[in-house]
């Protein structure tokens, strides 16, 4: 691999340092080191697909193993089974064979605990691997169709994880149900209508814990896996992305492959993935449905909270003003359940669209193989960044309780400054990252054309104090220089001579994103500054 | 795993007439529940030194906020026909004597010997009568927990977590975890509602239900998930957390770890 040496310098952040001290203490490394040589990847940042991929094989087998116990039926039984507490009590079906499976089952306990990790796990790893995508720019030409699939892929996640923690039927996940009929009956004129369909009859009714199952295992995981083929296949057609360095360009591709080298490593590291989520289910409690009890609609408790990928939706639920209620005509519309669903579609949409979005504003529309380092395209991140803190207010607003009694705060003072985080702090982490970004880019310009501070002062002939700089080497160099500053565009008029509306939104566009630009070191500047060295 | 179908009594219409039945069995039973809770407790069992130390204790320690006959005052509120379950219960789990601070008055160690709570506790109850400290019968931990739980779940669990882990109540105030707290003051709690929490009389929940109730705490308590570590019982919250930190982050630290050993 041509870029091995110039790898060699760049590491030794603070992970790699935390590394190398474990590796002194525990000595695993040595024994590794021939091993990993093979098997692990340039950047560990190209490996958070894979984790979700394997994630979902775990899935996939784990969630095989429960269908052979797990009974979708609503129909009513008392348990007799050998969790004492339950013992006698009336639940339905599904929720007694989730006992069964948990208690009487062998490996049953753990298979449910090994689903449930990796079902997190799973969104987790595609959630981080969509922001890696994203902060690379990876999304560009030619494949934003790909940033689409994988769009779908986390939201069929989030689904398959939804309809699988409402089936065991237990109470925290009915009380989520009743959120979700809540939500489909604020819609106006066809909700009450819709949630009638979708229970058959009145909530909880008989029907929806089969429906949900068939979704749970049919639909949802068939999808994922076309997805997932689509996905991959576009991977191969479009060959890897990869980050800047010399002879990586954007009409080629530098690595290792495919055969034999990509494979083992794949192979070596699915046993990874597969045995942390072992480790962590065998020691770990999930989701312990034994001690909420069987769903019953009259009971509601404190702490009721969905699994983390649907924890921004009930936040959203939970920030939105309350008293926003009209009523037209003898019909009520709750805006406090309106508006959080029409945000939180918005948001998806627009993550859904950004690339076409940033497409057409740059009007760029050559290809691009070499990934962005984040701070070249400084509005890109900041957007990103906005959107990753208003996600997160929003997720932490569905634990606004625990935070309260956790940090010994009042609730009502939690809810508030949430609700102001939600609109302020976006807004502030756009500007700071942006202003980091641009100064990161004018330190690398320095950088560039006089080196590096290498912290020695000294004191020449004549007398004056100079710190002297440590040139870079020409890889480094072409990290720091190879990429793009864009121009804003101009609304210019087309063909009849108008300016269009469509033309002037799009200037305004790429005057927001690229009126703030650092220009990346040209040749001719490089050349100069060399010269200006050779005087001294 | 052998189970019997039974009818499908809980979700027909009569369900939701039997739900407002009982509603206002429970509301309706309330108030006389508390006379009958009043006219039941006993007052007479304590000795007359009890009171005659109790009442010494009281000054000194207490009448700063409750007053000299503890009728109240702007400090704390009159106690005459509070009980003795109520004295026990609240210097018992070292709430009294209290301590202004913040929105709910908290928990501190508790300032005195079991002998002279009773002594507080008989002189409070001599002067008005109120609910008495519980019977040992009603504390022994072998009820019946599935019914204990299903009351637990019922009664308790909106405010306490289903798990008994604790929760949030409005502007800083909160339901404790009720993990490690003793029976006799888990029954207290519920007859005499300290604070934010509403009482639960022998009308709506009778002493049969209470031990039930008291029973499975005690059960969850003893037994520990079938499932490896807890995360301290607060669900999907805590679970997404580690999972995040721990899970990813140990996988991503894997892969970086190797990658930085393999150049
Ligand atoms: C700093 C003032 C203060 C002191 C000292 C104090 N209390 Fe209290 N006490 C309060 C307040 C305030 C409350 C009301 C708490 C609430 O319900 O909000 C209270 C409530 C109580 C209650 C519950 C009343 C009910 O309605 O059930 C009892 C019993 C009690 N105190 C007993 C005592 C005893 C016994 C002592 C002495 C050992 C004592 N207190 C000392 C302030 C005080
Ligand atoms: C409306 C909410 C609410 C409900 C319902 C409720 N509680 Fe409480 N509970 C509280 C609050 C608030 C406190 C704290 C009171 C204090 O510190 O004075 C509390 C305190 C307690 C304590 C004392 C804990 C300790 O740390 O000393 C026990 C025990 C208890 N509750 C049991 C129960 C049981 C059992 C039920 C159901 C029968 C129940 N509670 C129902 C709000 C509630
Ligand atoms: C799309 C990816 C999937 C996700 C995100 C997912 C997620 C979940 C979750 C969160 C639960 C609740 C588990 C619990 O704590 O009890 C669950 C239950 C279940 N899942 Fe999946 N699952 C997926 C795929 C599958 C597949 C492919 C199958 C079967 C082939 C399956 C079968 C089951 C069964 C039978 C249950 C109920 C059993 C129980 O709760 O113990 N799942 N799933």
């Amino acid at each position: 691999m041509s870029t091995a040496t110039s790898n060699a310098q760049k590491k030794g952040g603070f992970l790699a340092g935390t590394a190398n001290y474990l590796d002194e203490r525990v000595g695993v490394a040595g024994i590794l080191k021939e091993f990993g040589r093979k098997i692990f990847p340039d950047h560990w940042s190209f490996m958070l697909g894979e984790v979700a991929l394997y994630s979902f094989l775990v899935l996939l087998l784990s969630g095989t193993f429960l269908t052979f116990w797990f009974q979708p039926s609503m129909v009513p039984v008392i348990y007799d089974g050998a969790y004492g507490p339950l013992k006698g009590a009336e639940m339905s079906i599904a929720y007694s064979s989730t006992l069964d499976i948990s208690f009487e089952v062998r490996g049953g306990l753990l298979m449910r605990q090994v689903h449930h990790w990796s079902a997190l796990l799973f969104v987790a790893a595609a959630g981080l691997h969509m922001l890696r995508v994203f902060f690379t720019g990876a999304f560009r030409k030619p494949r934003e169709i790909n940033w689409v699939v994988g769009f779908a892929l986390f939201v069929l996640g989030m689904a398959g994880g939804f309809t699988g923690y409402s089936l065991p039927d237990d109470l925290l996940s009915g009380n989520g149900l009743r959120i979700i009929d809540g939500m489909i009956k604020g819609i106006p004129v066809i909700g009450a209508y819709t949630s009638s369909l979708l229970f058959g009859g009145e909530f909880p009714g008989e029907s929806i814990v089969g429906r949900l199952y068939s979704l749970h295992i049919m639909l949802i995981p068939a999808l994922i896996l076309v997805f997932v083929a689509i996905h991959l296949f576009m991977v191969v057609i479009h060959k890897h992305t990869h980050y800047s360095g010399p002879g990586k360009r954007d009409d080629n591709v530098v690595g290792y492959p495919l055969m034999p080298v990509y494979v083992a490593k794949a192979g070596g590291f699915f046993f990874i993935v597969f045995g942390v989520i072992m480790a962590v289910a065998a020691t770990f409690t999930i989701n312990p449905v034994w001690s909420y009890g069987g769903y019953d609609p009259s009971p509601v408790s404190a702490g009721t909270q969905p699994d983390w990928y649907i924890g921004w939706l009930d936040g959203a639920l939970r920030l939105a003003p309350t008293h926003l209620e009209f009523v037209i005509g003898g019909y009520t519309l709750s805006m406090n359940i309106l508006l959080p669903m029409v945000v939180g579609i918005a948001f998806l949409v627009v993550v859904a669209l950004y690339p076409f979005i940033e497409g057409w504003v740059t009007g760029d529309k050559r290809e691009h193989h070499v990934l962005d380092r984040p701070r070249n395209a400084p509005t890109r991140t900041a957007i990103g960044v906005a959107g990753v803190v208003f996600y997160a207010v929003l997720w932490a607003g569905a634990s606004t309780d625990l935070i309260a009694t956790h940090f010994k705060m009042s609730l009502n003072h939690v809810l508030t400054t949430m609700q102001i985080s939600l609109i302020v702090l976006p807004i502030v982490s756009y500007i700071i990252t942006k202003r980091a970004c641009l100064s990161l880019q004018r330190k690398d310009r320095e950088i560039v054309l006089h080196g590096r501070e290498s912290g020695r002062v000294v004191r020449l002939p004549h007398g004056e104090y100079i710190e002297v700089h440590e040139p870079m080497n020409e890889y480094e160099i072409y990290k720091l220089v190879d990429f793009k500053a864009y121009q804003p565009t101009l609304a210019r008029p087309n063909a009849k001579g108008v300016i269009t509306v469509r033309a002037r939104i799009r200037a305004r566009l790429s005057r927001f994103f690229f009126e703030d630009r650092v220009e990346p070191v040209t040749q001719a500047e490089l050349e100069a500054a060399h010269d200006h060295k050779e005087l001294h | 795993m052998n189970k019997r179908k039974i009818n499908n009594a809980r979700r027909s219409p009569f369900a939701a007439i039997l739900v407002i039945a009982a509603g206002l069995l429970v509301a309706g039973g309330g108030y006389a529940g508390a006379t009958a809770a009043v006219a039941h407790s006993t007052s007479g069992s304590y000795t007359q030194e009890q009171v005659d130390l109790g009442k010494k204790l009281f000054l000194s320690n207490c009448a700063s906020c409750h007053g000299k006959n503890a009728e109240g005052t702007n400090y704390g509120p009159s106690l005459i026909g509070v009980g003795a379950a109520s004295v026990d219960f609240q210097v018992g789990t070292g709430r009294m004597p209290g301590q202004a601070s913040g929105p709910q008055l908290m928990k501190k160690p508790v300032q005195f010997k079991q002998d002279q709570i009773d002594a507080l506790a008989a002189y409070v109850s001599s002067l008005a009568p109120g609910p008495s400290v519980p019977d040992e019968k009603y504390l022994a931990t072998n009820g019946n927990t599935t019914r204990g739980g299903e009351l637990f779940r019922i009664n308790c669990a909106m405010c306490h977590n289903a798990v008994g882990a604790g929760g949030a109540l409005t502007e800083g105030k909160f339901a404790p975890n009720l993990k490690g707290v003793e029976a006799k003051h888990i029954y207290e709690a519920m007859v005499t509602g300290p604070q934010n929490m509403p009482v639960f009389n022998d009308a709506n929940l009778t002493p049969t239900d209470k031990k039930d109730i008291i029973s499975y705490l005690k059960y969850i308590e003893a037994n520990p998930s079938a499932g490896g570590e807890e995360l301290g019982g607060l669900g999907p919250v805590a679970e997404g957390l580690f999972l995040w930190l721990f899970v990813l982050g140990g996988i991503v630290g894997i892969t970086i770890w190797l990658g930085a050993k393999s150049n």
